[in-house]
């Protein structure tokens, strides 16, 4: 049934999907192993959208399942589900930019991927980073802006995190008008087109294979 | 024979000519000098020759400015949505500095004050939401929630009347109290559809709407004499004449938002489909109407949700081309020019873009991350293109460097007429001497042999 369900996501067919999650239930089955399906179909969704195969309706829709889902099986669910995490990434839209939905898909692709998401939200200034950082000892910021405005807070974001004396930490920058000219005059550590891009620096980042 | 009756009697060809010829004509515009007046025509002959896809005396550059304005000369976002004078003032302070082709007109800014009066929800802007120097901001809701598909097809107007405005406007909450127009059919009909007016929170609205009406005028008098002036002085026109929205970004952007409507895909494709078909007739008479209004016959189409990466090529084809097709033909029946303003990346859609459907010689294509030598092959003897010069570029390069880019990109691309330089998004942070820089060059090193 596993495989029924991977599936059903992987297909975008959302109603099966949730059928086949409460058959399983159902069934007896352990809701870790509904997890781990889900784990793998977004894989698979990961993997379809980096080679272009599917796009951001996918995504958000892949998204929408995983949360039905998830409140499926919550309630059977004994402990909060031990995944081991690949490590902490603290993400946020800069200040003065309020723009969010690229934001939460990378968030949510990251969260899906193994990592531990700290979603400071829109028009974070970069105190709130800094802090943020800080408190959660995470090794990778993902700063999301769409403006040409955002520019200079990603800027000043990178900059107040070094004078924190967070120099280990790695910086990601992304949105419509991110390139490597940009990366360069925020002193970013890297930059990205999409979701799995900012999935693929944080696995570099954190050594994960 | 009514105007109007032999206006309808024109073809497509005819209308275009008609309009173009009333733009170029300029009635009532106060040019200053007769060198206005001649700087003007010229600017709107190289349009009319890119357009056409000739080549013009020399490339025309018209970059895409949004907020820029502003803090090159100094004042704040917030200022310019508010203080009208001081919104005079930078973008005469940047028209006359910069020089470029076409203008950036002062009603797209806004009047903060009225947004505030009507308890503007869609958007925050500057001081209002976002800090002072902030440009406005959409926020994207479910403006229109996933069941109410039925209700906005049987009569949009309404549903924006009483479901759509108390949702964006706090001003407004009341309407959801009113009747549609529609109820007044007979006599006995008539004074039961005035009750509602009448009750105190909806008579509240009312005096609102007619202290914002007011504050309206007066913006829209500054606004316009500001462009006005602009035009008269420097001979520089706007390439905006008119406004109307690809169906799909309708209901993507302030409807449904993105989120919404990328699940409607999936779980309700056929409505969202008769919803799409639904409007391309309300943006074509938008279009047709704002642009008539000017005097102009250029309607800008700002793309925002069929970039790449946001649906597939399938999706695209079902979704998101087939009533923009259908808007930008119509717009082209009506004698108006298209002006496609296609920000971020399109290359995966530009197998689809040059349709054999639509004239060719009769639309303006402004791309950004899109690979313009590849716009080109496909573009040449179909329609006008330009745009793509990075943000990025003019923000973190040098004139050097702005310089050599738009060089290369003019001997790429537009050697053989048809093409306009631009930036690639809409500009709100820039360094001037990189934005002199794209001017100039373009300026110089454009002119035709």
């Amino acid at each position: 049934m596993s495989q029924e369900l991977i599936q059903a996501i992987t297909e975008m067919r959302e109603e099966d999907a949730l059928k086949i999650t409460q058959q399983m239930l159902d069934a007896g089955k352990d809701p870790l192993e509904v997890l781990e399906a889900c784990r793998q179909a977004m894989e698979v969704i990961g993997k379809r959208f980096e080679a272009g195969d599917c796009f951001i309706p996918e995504l958000i829709l892949a998204g929408e399942m995983l949360r039905q889902v998830s409140d499926l099986i919550k309630p059977r669910l004994q402990k909060e589900a031990t995944q081991k995490k690949h490590g902490k990434v603290v993400i946020g839209t800069v200040e003065g930019d309020i723009h969010d939905i690229a934001k939460d898909i990378v968030a949510f692709m990251l969260d899906v991927n193994g990592f531990e998401v700290t979603d400071l939200g829109v028009d974070v200034p970069p105190a709130k980073f800094v802090e943020a950082t800080k408190e959660t000892g995470a090794k990778v910021v993902a700063l999301s802006g769409f403006l040409t405005l955002a520019y200079d807070p990603m800027k000043a974001t990178v900059e107040a995190l070094k004078a924190a004396g967070l120099n280990d930490v790695k910086v990601m920058i992304g949105g419509g008008q991110i390139d490597e000219q940009i990366r360069q005059f925020t002193g970013a550590d890297g930059w990205g087109r999409d979701a799995m891009a900012a999935v693929k620096m944080a696995n570099a980042w954190y050594g994960v294979n | 024979m009514s105007q109007e009756v032999q206006w309808n009697k024109l073809s497509p060809q005819e209308k275009y000519e008609a309009r173009f010829k009333a733009w170029m004509d300029a009635e009532g515009v106060p040019f200053a000098t007769p060198q206005a007046r001649q700087a003007f025509q010229e600017r709107a002959q190289m349009l009319k020759d890119v357009i056409e896809l000739r080549k013009p005396k020399r490339i025309p550059v018209c970059p895409i400015v949004g907020f820029y304005p502003f803090a090159y000369a100094g004042i704040t976002a917030k200022e310019a949505m508010y203080d009208y004078d001081k919104l005079g003032y930078a973008l005469k302070k940047y028209h006359a500095d910069f020089v470029p082709d076409s203008l950036s007109a002062a009603p797209i800014y806004g009047p903060g004050a009225i947004f505030e009066l009507m308890d503007y929800k869609l958007y925050r802007w500057p001081g209002h939401g976002v800090p002072e120097t902030t440009p406005y901001q959409c926020i994207e809701a479910e403006y229109m929630h996933a069941d109410e598909y039925d209700e906005f097809l049987r009569d949009p107007s309404a549903f924006f009347m009483r479901k759509y405005f108390p949702r964006i406007m706090g001003a407004l909450g009341a309407w959801e109290m009113l009747p549609p127009f529609t109820d007044v059919l007979e006599l006995p009909f008539m004074g039961g559809f005035l009750v509602p007016w009448g009750i105190p929170p909806v008579q509240e609205t009312l005096k609102k709407l007619l202290q914002a009406g007011q504050m309206a005028m007066e913006w829209i008098q500054k606004a316009v004499a500001i462009d006005m002036e602009t035009l008269g002085t420097l001979g520089i026109p706007g390439l905006i004449g008119g406004f109307a929205k690809a169906p799909f970004d309708v209901l993507g952007d302030t409807l449904r938002g993105t989120r919404a409507i990328m699940l409607d895909m999936y779980r309700q494709p056929k409505k969202l489909l008769e919803a799409l078909e639904r409007i391309t007739p309300m943006q074509i008479e938008m279009g047709v109407r704002s642009a008539t209004g000017n005097k102009h016959l250029i309607v800008f189409i700002p793309l925002h949700k069929g970039a790449d990466g946001f649906m597939s090529n399938k999706d695209f084809k079902t979704f998101y081309w087939p009533t923009l097709k259908a808007l930008i033909i119509g717009l082209i029946e009506e004698g108006l020019v298209p002006y496609l303003f296609v920000e971020g990346g399109y290359n995966q859609r530009l197998d689809i873009f040059p349709d054999p459907d639509i004239p060719a010689g009769k639309s303006i294509w402004m791309f950004d991350q899109t690979d313009m030598k590849e716009v080109k092959k496909r573009f040449q003897g179909w329609a006008c293109f330009g745009g793509n010069v990075p943000s990025s570029l003019l923000k973190a390069g040098t004139p050097k460097d702005v310089e050599e880019y738009v060089k290369r990109l003019i001997d790429e691309v537009g050697q053989d007429g048809g093409y306009i330089l631009a930036n690639g998004a809409v500009l709100d942070d820039a360094q001037a001497e990189n934005l002199h820089a794209l001017i100039q060059t373009g300026k110089e090193y454009g002119v035709y042999k």
